[in-house]
């Protein structure tokens, strides 16, 4: 068994002290979270550190969560070790009011284009993307549509009867 | 003595105009005989985006037979076709590219939405589809369904040729045709 969970955690907090939190594993998969300022830091040191080599970037995306007060937005990275086959989830929150992140362009080319759907969808604003405008909605669009406060029904729509639909 | 079988026994064929007829010789309407010619030549240009349109390639094939109707040649240059037929979820980034290929057609041109989704959005009640193409363009014949059978798009398009046949030869130089396209921003 080459590189196990417990390794890359005791590895991570001995590079970053006191500053990884929400440790855990569900279906086996390393997840933690970060201050949003350690992002670049802590990517590049995954990334270059040569046991733990994390160097594809499998996804990346954003979850709102309008409960949690000053930290709604979290940035999502997943990462895979591909010659040890491990996979690990990272995340970073921001206050939706400064959706500021550091972009990981740099790092990974493929970064580009799903730091440009984040901002799509949930507005992340990516510090340092080369080209941060849309990607899958129309330009003139002028609201992020993931964000909850959004309804997921189209608002210009006059045909239907939202009794109907149960939302009267 | 008469075949058992007889097959085509039903066999619709269009009728002949209104008009004065002699020995070798025929006098009638003039717009009679374009609209005539018109309604039974109708050049399709199938606009598919999903499932409607796998619905309409069966109506293309030898079963259901569209050519039956006249519409044997179908296109895929806008220039040449009259028949816009959308067919399937039109997401608003695919609008403009729509309008794009309406334009492109010469007059007369028609316009018919077969599905749900093309007609009103149909389930795709979202912040990404366009509810309904007559949004972007004006629309004559409407197809219910979900996707429609290939019946219901034959009667779709017999409904186009009712259009076509009933519509003078000025009406598109009319006012309120010419009011219809700059409400939607067409000149």
């Amino acid at each position: 068994m080459g590189l196990t969970n417990q390794a890359i955690k005791e590895q991570l907090n001995l590079k970053f002290p006191e500053v990884l939190r929400e440790w855990d594993e569900p279906f086996g998969m390393l997840t933690f979270s970060a201050p949003a300022d350690f992002n670049l830091k802590i990517l590049q040191y995954l990334f270059d550190d040569e046991t733990l080599r994390f160097r594809f970037l499998t996804d990346l995306q954003a979850v709102h969560y309008p409960d949690r007060i000053d930290e709604e937005l979290a940035v999502v990275y997943h990462l895979h070790n591909l010659t040890e086959n491990v996979r690990i989830r990272f995340k970073v929150y921001i206050p939706v009011l400064k959706p500021d992140v550091f972009s990981a362009t740099a790092l990974y080319q493929s970064a580009n284009w799903m730091e440009r759907e984040t901002y799509d969808f949930y507005g992340v604003n990516f510090v340092g993307h080369p080209n941060l405008i849309r990607v899958l909605n129309v330009d003139e669009m002028d609201y992020f549509p993931m964000r909850k406060e959004f309804p997921l029904e189209e608002q210009t729509r006059v045909d239907k009867d939202d009794e109907m639909f149960g939302r009267g | 003595m008469a075949r058992p079988v007889q097959f085509n026994n039903t066999v619709k064929f269009e009728g002949i105009p209104e008009g004065y007829m002699g020995s070798g010789f025929m006098a009638t309407n003039f717009e009679k005989v374009v609209s005539l010619a018109r309604k039974n030549s109708i050049w399709p240009l199938p606009f598919a985006t999903s499932c409607c349109g796998i619905e309409f390639m069966a109506t293309m094939g030898s079963h259901y037979d569209l050519a039956r109707f006249g519409s044997e040649r179908v296109g895929f240059s806008p220039r040449q076709c009259d028949l816009l037929m959308v067919m399937g979820t039109i997401a608003k980034k695919m609008g403009p590219v729509l309008r794009q290929v309406y334009l492109q057609m010469a007059e007369p041109r028609w316009v018919l939405a077969m599905g749900a989704c093309a007609s009103s959005g149909g389930i795709f009640d979202s912040y990404s589809v366009l509810q309904g193409i007559d949004q972007v363009i004006p629309v004559d014949v409407y197809v219910p369904g979900c996707p429609p059978r290939p019946e219901a798009v034959l009667d779709g398009i017999i409904k186009i040729q009712d259009l076509v046949q009933a519509e003078g030869l000025r009406r598109r130089n009319s006012e309120q045709y010419q009011d219809l396209m700059n409400s939607y921003g067409i000149q």
